[in-house]
C-alpha cells in the first residue's frame, strides 16, 4: 500500500545547525496494516509524517501509495487519500464553524458550487451518533464549543469521512485525559478495523504499543532499529520492548514522555 | 431644523450607507471569513469609481457596473498573487497594490484626476427614468443601492454554504487544519480576494455615478471607513448565521453614515469624517482587548492604594 524508498531529508544543510532527520529511510506497508511507532525524541517520527504527507519535499528517495508515485505531489492533492490527526486537538477543524459544516468539508463531495444535502445531514448525523458523545444532536453548534476530546474524536471522523488509503496518527490521544483518551482510541479501532485503513501510528505508550495493530516499529536517528510483527510480537513485553531498543540502537530509549504501562 | 430636511438628510445618508455597504460586505468577506486585512481597498474603490466611469462615458450604462466588478477582481487577483504565490506578506501586498493603483486609475481616467459624469447616462439616471412616474420618483438612488446591497448579500449568502465558500471560511478559520486538508489554502485565498474585491469595484462604482464624478481620491480612506461599519455591524448584528451578520454589515454602514450625519448637523466639519471612522476603529478593535485587561489593570491600582495606605 505505501512504499518509502530510501527517503532522505536534512534539514538546514551546510549550516552548523544541519540534521539528518531521515537518511535512507524505507518501509513497506501492506494494505490494511497497523503500525505503530516508537522513538526517541528526534528519531524522525514527526518529520517521516510530513514527508509521506508532503509537507516538504524529501531529498532523495521516492514513495508510492497505492500504486501512485506521490513523491513530486502538493500536499492538498495526497490529503484526499491520506488522513491525519495531530497530538493538539485543536488542530484537526475550524472552530467558528459548525461541526455541520466542518464535516460537510471533510466529506468533500460534489462541486465547488455545491450545497449540504438533507441526504448528506442525515448520513453526517449517522456517523456522529457511532461517536456516542451526543454530538449528533449539536450538528448546528460551532466546533470551538466541544471538549478537547469531542474535537478529536470529530477531527477522527473527519479524516476518516470518505475512507483514506492511509491513516496517520500522531499521538492523537496524548493531550486528552486518560478516560477520554481510551474512548478516542476505542473509536480509532473500530474505524480502521471498519474500513480496513492502512494506518501508522505514532504513541509513546509501550503497552498501546504492543496491543494495538498488528506491527510495531522503533526508531532512533532517523532509523528503524526494531521492526516486529506476529507471533515474535504477540509474545513480547514492554521490557523485551525496550531491552531489544537498546540493543538495536546502542542505547538506552531517552524519551521523556514514554510511558511504560 | 424642519423635518422634510430631516428627511431628506436621512435619506442621503441611507443612499451613501447602502452603496458603501457593498465595500463593507466585500471586508465581511475578506477579513471576517478570510481573516486577511486587504489594504488595497481604498485603490481597487477609486478603480472601480474610474473603470465604471469611463465605460459609462463610453455609452454603455449597464456594462459599467460589470466592468468595474471585473476590474476589482482582477486587482483582488494580483493581491492575492503578491500574498500566495511571491512570498509578499498580506499587508504589505495590499499597501503595493494601493500605490500602484494610483497610477493605474489616473491613466484610466485618461490622464486626469477628475472625470464629470454630469450629462452621461448611467444605471442611476435609468433607474430615474423607469421611476420618474410613481411615488418612489425621487428616491431613485436609495432603489439602486437596495437592489445592488441586496443582490450581493443573496449571493454572499449563497456562496458561504457552497463548498467553496466553506473553504474559504476554513482558510480564514483554523489555517493549520487547511494546511493538512485537501482544501488549497493558495486557491481559496485568491477566489475569496478576487470575489471581494468585485464587490469594492462595484462599490465604488456606484458611489461615483450617484454622485456624478469621480476623482483620484474618492476612495481614500475607505478601508478604514468600511472596517468602522463592519465594526458596528458586528457589534449590532454579529451573533448568528451567515445570513444575520451579512445583513448586520448593510446596518452598521447605515448607522454610520447616520451617526456622520447627525454630525455634520452639528456644524462638525465634513473633513472629519475620516478622523471619526478611525476613532472608531480603534474603539471597536481595542474595546475587547482593554476588557479583557481590566481586572490587571484594578488589581494593580488596589495594590497601589494598599501601599501607600501601609506608609
Amino acid at each position: 500500500m505505501l512504499i518509502l524508498s530510501h527517503i532522505s531529508k536534512t534539514f538546514n544543510a551546510g549550516t552548523v545547525n544541519e540534521r539528518a532527520a531521515l537518511s535512507d529511510f524505507s518501509l513497506h506497508l501492506a494494505p490494511g496494516d497497523f503500525v505503530t511507532i516508537i522513538g526517541s525524541n528526534g528519531a524522525g517520527k514527526s518529520t517521516l509524517f510530513n514527508a509521506i504527507c508532503g509537507s516538504f519535499l524529501t531529498d532523495s528517495g521516492s514513495i508510492t501509495l497505492d500504486g501512485e508515485d506521490i513523491t513530486f505531489m502538493p500536499e492538498f492533492i495526497r490529503a484526499k487519500s491520506i488522513g491525519r490527526l495531530y497530538q493538539d486537538p485543536m488542530r484537526g477543524s475550524a472552530p467558528h464553524m459548525t461541526i455541520e459544516e466542518n464535516l460537510a468539508l471533510a466529506a468533500g463531495s460534489g462541486g465547488w458550487f455545491s450545497h449540504v444535502s438533507k441526504a448528506d445531514k442525515e448520513r453526517f448525523r449517522d456517523r456522529l451518533a457511532l461517536l456516542e458523545m451526543g454530538l449528533e444532536d449539536r450538528m448546528r453548534q460551532p466546533v470551538g464549543l466541544l471538549s478537547g476530546g469531542q474535537r478529536q474524536a470529530l477531527t477522527l471522523l473527519m479524516a476518516t469521512f470518505t475512507a483514506p488509503k492511509l491513516l496517520l496518527l500522531d499521538e492523537h490521544t496524548a493531550a486528552l485525559d486518560p478516560g477520554t483518551a481510551e474512548k478516542v482510541l476505542k473509536i480509532t479501532k473500530d474505524v480502521v478495523e471498519a474500513d480496513h485503513i492502512t494506518t501508522l501510528m505514532v504513541t509513546h505508550n509501550m503497552q498501546q504499543a504492543l496491543e494495538l495493530g498488528n506491527r510495531t516499529l522503533m526508531m532512533a536517528s532517523g532509523h528503524i532499529v526494531l521492526d516486529v510483527g506476529g507471533a515474535e510480537r504477540s509474545a513480547m513485553t514492554t521490557d523485551d520492548l525496550i531491552a531489544r531498543f537498546k540493543a538495536g540502537s546502542g542505547k538506552a530509549l531517552d524519551n521523556d514522555r514514554i510511558i511504560l504501562s | 431644523m424642519n423635518f422634510p430636511a430631516i428627511l431628506s438628510l436621512g435619506q442621503t445618508a441611507l443612499e451613501l450607507g447602502l452603496i458603501c455597504s457593498l465595500t463593507v460586505l466585500a471586508l465581511f468577506l475578506s477579513y471576517s471569513m478570510l481573516n486577511v486585512c486587504d489594504l488595497s481597498t481604498d485603490g481597487c474603490f477609486t478603480l472601480g469609481a474610474a473603470v465604471g466611469a469611463v465605460v459609462a462615458l463610453s455609452g454603455h450604462p449597464l456594462l459599467a457596473p460589470l466592468a468595474a466588478m471585473g476590474a476589482g477582481m482582477c486587482s483582488g487577483l494580483v493581491t492575492a498573487v503578491l500574498q500566495t504565490r511571491l512570498g509578499i506578506d498580506s499587508l504589505l501586498a495590499g499597501i503595493i497594490v494601493n500605490t500602484g493603483l494610483y497610477s493605474i486609475n489616473i491613466a484610466i481616467m485618461g490622464g486626469s484626476s477628475l472625470l464629470n459624469l454630469n450629462k452621461t447616462d448611467t444605471v442611476f439616471t435609468m433607474m430615474k427614468t423607469a421611476l420618474q412616474d410613481t411615488p418612489f420618483a425621487s428616491q431613485f438612488k436609495l432603489v439602486v443601492g437596495l437592489i445592488a446591497a441586496v443582490l450581493v448579500i443573496l449571493f454572499l449568502v449563497f456562496f458561504l454554504n457552497t463548498r467553496l465558500g466553506l473553504s474559504i471560511r476554513a482558510t480564514g478559520d483554523n489555517p493549520d487544519m487547511v494546511r493538512s486538508s485537501s482544501i488549497n489554502p493558495i486557491f481559496t485565498t485568491t477566489v475569496g480576494l478576487c470575489v471581494a474585491n468585485a464587490f469594492t469595484g462595484l462599490s465604488g462604482c456606484l458611489l461615483a455615478q450617484s454622485q456624478k464624478s469621480v476623482s483620484i481620491d474618492i476612495g481614500s480612506g475607505m478601508v478604514t471607513i468600511a472596517l468602522a461599519s463592519l465594526l458596528i455591524g458586528r457589534t449590532v448584528m454579529g451573533k448568528g448565521g451567515i445570513p444575520t451578520r451579512a445583513v448586520g454589515m448593510v446596518v452598521g454602514a447605515v448607522i454610520f453614515r447616520l451617526v456622520y450625519a447627525v454630525a455634520l448637523r452639528f456644524n462638525m466639519p465634513a473633513f472629519m469624517l475620516k478622523l471619526v471612522s478611525s476613532v472608531i476603529v480603534v474603539i471597536a478593535i481595542s474595546g475587547p482587548y482593554l476588557k479583557t485587561q481590566l481586572p490587571t489593570l484594578r488589581r494593580r491600582l488596589s495594590q497601589k492604594k494598599g501601599v501607600g495606605k501601609s506608609c
